[in-house]
């Protein structure tokens, strides 16, 4: 159905201030990038604001907030089901920082 | 016709109707593909985590921000122009629709065109897949298959938006179509929202 022009107008407004939201939280990817803390506190802030990023453009510009919500579960459940299986290598990963096993 | 007949009939007729979720068909294939990239991407970008994490002398061999932030900033700015495109698409302005949906695409030229540029630099300080200047060998593999993979999204959605907008044009595709190029592009910015941090700002020269 198309849709009237004051329909068109409300949107794009909508629209931009999320795209304004996200410029911010990439800037501010960008200013956490100069601070002086750790790799791991730097690694923890940037992923919470990458996902914050994430969650945002998922729901406004592709629209999955406005879908039903049995498939807005869906999507959320299954790919955090799968994101969170991906993890279990970490302690493998930290297990080499301290040559368990493989140096001298 | 037997009973069984119309019943094996009733029954198909209503698989073939009934959409899951309730959203067109292409649209749903759009979000599994998208789903099952995420996985790909995950994937690709866990396994750097372990290995960066993992290698005490890795690389940071990125002194400024301005080339990333510029490419940030133009995959952003496509995302926009997606939208205004995908409404320009329901509100049947068609000539509006095919205008932004090739701004966007021009946008994805000039993010590739960018990170080529970037690539080219840093091959031509010392770095390939295998061996770079400033520490492990394994940083050149790891940049080069994370953006490569992105970049290689980038491209196809550059060629998908360029069909699609055409055809759009040409009245063989519909809004719904120009809906659906569109999550594929609003994916490829979401995936270097993680690229960026991960990739980029974690490897800066301090």
């Amino acid at each position: 159905m198309a849709m009237t022009a004051e329909q068109k107008h409300e949107g794009i407004g909508k629209y931009l201030v999320v795209y304004l939201c996200i410029l911010a939280l990439a800037g501010l990817q960008f200013a956490i990038a100069y601070q002086n803390i750790t790799a791991a506190q730097m690694f923890r802030r940037m992923l919470s604001v990458a996902l914050v990023e994430a969650g945002v453009a998922v729901m406004f510009f592709m629209h999955l907030w406005s879908e039903k919500r049995g498939f807005l579960l869906f999507v959320v459940f299954f790919t955090i089901f799968v994101l969170l299986a991906m993890q279990f290598g970490w302690t493998d990963s930290f297990r080499l920082t301290q040559c368990a096993g493989y140096c001298s | 016709m037997s009973q069984a007949d119309l019943t094996l009939q009733g029954h198909s007729a209503g698989m073939m109707t009934d959409r899951p979720f309730a959203i067109p068909t292409k649209k749903l294939a759009m979000w599994l593909f998208i789903i099952a990239d995420t996985m790909t991407f995950a994937a690709c970008l866990v396994a750097y985590g372990f290995l960066r994490n993992a290698t005490p002398d890795w690389p940071r061999p990125f002194h400024s921000i301005i080339n990333v932030a510029v490419m940030t900033f133009i995959l952003l700015t496509s995302s926009l122009t997606m939208l205004l495109g995908v409404q320009a698409a329901k509100a049947g302005d068609k000539a509006g629709a095919f205008r932004w949906t090739i701004t966007t695409a021009l946008a994805g030229v000039v993010f590739t065109v960018l990170h080529i540029r970037e690539w080219l630099g840093l091959i031509g300080e010392g770095m390939t897949m295998f061996k770079n200047p400033w520490g492990t060998g394994l940083f050149g593999s790891a940049f080069f298959s994370v953006t490569g993979l992105h970049i290689t999204h980038v491209i196809a959605g550059v060629i998908a938006l360029t069909i699609v907008g055409l055809r759009y044009k040409g009245g063989r595709y519909n809004a719904d179509d120009i809906e659906i190029v569109g999550l594929y592009w609003h994916f490829v910015d979401l995936v270097w929202m993680f690229v960026v941090p991960f990739v980029y700002l974690l490897n800066l020269a301090h």
